[in-house]
């Protein structure tokens, strides 16, 4: 249960064309993050699955039937909102209830299922209380534990984790990569933050302007990306892309390198000074002005002595260059 | 980080505020104070006012010769009234215009307001017209229908602002639920709602009570309300002003004991939205 099919799916804003017609299969159980920058229309596209807005052309079927006009709550979907929108006024326990109070089930299987919820997420404690009196996390958790119950064919994720600090998004991201692997539901997850999305799909649709760039497994996108925006935008630090002669040289008109494809010393072909050195401990990122190839980014490993001014040579791992032609696809 | 304040600032500033308090409040408190001296007295130079006798004369004169409870019933069932069918009609209103706002809800808000500006002596002789002919002089219906009307706006404004806090994503997440329209707006907004429509059914009572424009033209003795009891004491007879205090502090006395008790919901819903 939980595969969604998206046939030329579109929508429209009066005049604006915000997807202007997008084909997707979502597997059974599969982890599928939308990735794109601000206003790509990846939140829009959720929203068209969970029936929060209507589309103005195409098919979008669940489970193998029609859904493009069953309202939110006939399609079987659980969703949780970028701002949690847990209800202020009820205490944890009927927040996560709340949902199966509107199926009506009768309360001693409802009390099973919140707190089967409550153990799998730790609310055990927090059952009684109002959504303001937990933290940010917590209520995410709230927010999760009321989409659990319903057992639903797939959650649907709308930024969940951009209102928590770096270092709860990290644990949170984990607990819901377990949560897929313990469920083995469907999962739609909406990010811009590139590292969400290669750190917890199963498959990335990379979004912009409302057109589906690529699709694929993170380490897919990461090696081969069909195109410039999909390989500038996969990769933290971003891949160094490069146009002009060097690039002609090797019949393109942009080539690209990941900062850690290229190495340093010896008497390779690239030669720059280094402008910025960011210790990380485990890696050193350095900023290298190289005159007519532009700025480079390479990685060096957390030990290297190289500071700010230092000139050094650099040479690209052969097969690891990729190549651009005009229309920004890449060539084979 | 919290300001430094020396003492004197504060006593200064607190006196201020004291003094100017006193000042909006010393109408009221005079009307209070005339009400408890003879009518000689009530005439004579401030101070001497202050030192002559108390007495509760005007008060049994007032009681003797206005029927002060029927005055009083016919204040509560218009404002009352009014305010009930007036959120009756603006809850579903503004929970449209903040949800499922349309293209000219903005223009329409404003037109509302507009209402709002015009001098209610300008439609005096069409509206007293219209009374006449449906035979609604004097008539409570009447009475609840305009003030009804006069109140509306604000009533659906102030609903609009309220509603307008309340995220959309909490309705979308009901939705998700799977909560219908009904479950929608009875188990998720209207306990959200509840300190909103609170304070706006307070603060339109008051307004309805203290209408004296509309009471006065359209009402003579059956529907008439406090504002014609008090105005029955400015009479061709002659000016009467401990019988007035004291007629006047009656009429204001149950609203004035209303607002103390429901002054939180009040400020609330008068400062509502200034800061998040």
């Amino acid at each position: 249960m939980g595969k969604i099919t998206l046939t030329q799916v579109r929508k429209s804003f009066g005049e604006v064309d915000v997807i202007p017609g997008i084909d997707l299969t979502i597997d059974e159980g599969e982890f599928v993050v939308f990735v794109g920058p601000s206003g790509c229309g990846k939140s829009t596209l959720l929203r068209l699955i969970a029936g929060l807005e209507d589309t103005s052309g195409g098919v979008i079927s669940i489970d193998g039937m029609d859904a493009t006009d069953l309202p939110p709550a006939k399609r079987r979907l659980a969703m949780v909102f970028q701002s949690y929108a847990l209800y202020p006024h009820m205490s944890v326990r009927k927040n996560i209830a709340f949902p199966l109070k509107m199926a009506g089930m009768d309360a001693a299987e409802q009390e099973k299922r919140v707190n089967h919820a409550a153990r799998i997420l730790n609310l055990g404690n927090y059952l009684d209380r109002r959504p303001g009196q937990l933290s940010g996390g917590q209520r995410q958790r709230v927010a999760i534990g009321r989409a659990i119950v319903r057992e639903p064919a797939a959650f649907l994720f709308d930024e969940p984790l951009s209102n928590l600090d770096a270092a709860l998004r990290v644990s949170m991201r984990q607990e819901i990569s377990e949560l897929h692997q313990t469920l083995k539901t469907t999962m739609i997850y909406v990010t811009h933050d590139q590292v969400e999305a290669m750190t917890m799909a199963d498959k990335i649709v990379v979004l912009n302007a409302g057109r589906i760039e690529q699709v694929g497994s993170p380490m897919e996108l990461y090696r081969n990306p069909a195109n410039l925006f999909v390989a500038g935008f996969i990769g933290s630090p971003k891949m160094n892309l490069i146009e002009g002669p060097e690039a002609a040289r090797h019949n393109a008109t942009t080539i690209g390198i990941r900062p850690e494809h290229i190495d340093i010393g010896g008497d390779g072909p690239w030669q720059g000074v280094v402008g910025l050195s960011e210790h990380l401990g485990s890696d050193t990122f350095l900023k290298v002005n190289a005159g007519p190839l532009g700025t480079l980014t390479v990685r060096a490993s957390g030990e290297v002595d190289i500071h700010h001014g230092d000139s050094i040579r650099m040479t690209p791992q052969v097969g690891k260059l990729l190549r651009f032609g005009a229309d920004g696809k890449a060539l084979k | 980080m919290a300001r430094k304040v020396s003492n004197t600032r504060k006593t200064v500033v607190t006196l201020a505020a004291w003094s100017i308090g006193f000042l909006i409040f010393f109408p009221i408190l005079w009307i209070i104070i005339l009400g408890f001296k003879s009518e000689g007295d009530a005439i004579k130079t401030p101070l001497q006012v202050l030192f002559s006798d108390w007495t509760l004369q005007s008060y049994h004169d007032v009681q003797a010769r206005s029927n002060y409870a029927r005055h009083f019933w016919n204040s509560v069932i218009l404002s009352v009234g009014s305010t009930m069918i007036a959120l009756a009609i603006a809850i579903p209103a503004a929970w449209s215009m903040a949800f499922v706002p349309g293209k000219r809800t903005k223009d329409l808000l404003m037109w509302m307001l507009s209402t709002k500006m015009m001098p209610a002596v300008g439609v005096l002789v069409p509206m007293y017209l219209l009374f006449r002919d449906f035979g609604l002089l004097d008539s409570r219906i009447g009475l609840v229908g305009v003030l009804t009307l006069i109140n509306l706006p604000i009533v659906v404004w102030m609903l609009y602002t309220y509603f307008k806090e309340i995220p959309g994503e909490i309705l979308e997440a009901a939705r998700m639920d799977g909560a219908s329209l009904r479950s929608e707006i009875l188990y998720v907004l209207t306990p959200m709602a509840v300190p909103g429509i609170a304070s706006t059914m307070l603060l339109n009572i008051i307004l309805a009570w203290n209408e004296a424009f509309w009471t006065l033209q359209l009402t003579t003795s059956q529907a008439a309300p406090l504002t014609q009891f008090i105005a029955s004491y400015s009479s061709p007879e002659g000016l009467f002003y401990a019988k007035l205090s004291a007629a006047s502090t009656m009429a204001i006395a149950p609203i004035l004991i209303l607002g103390w008790f429901s002054q939180k919901q009040l400020v609330r819903g008068l400062t509502f939205g200034a800061v998040k």
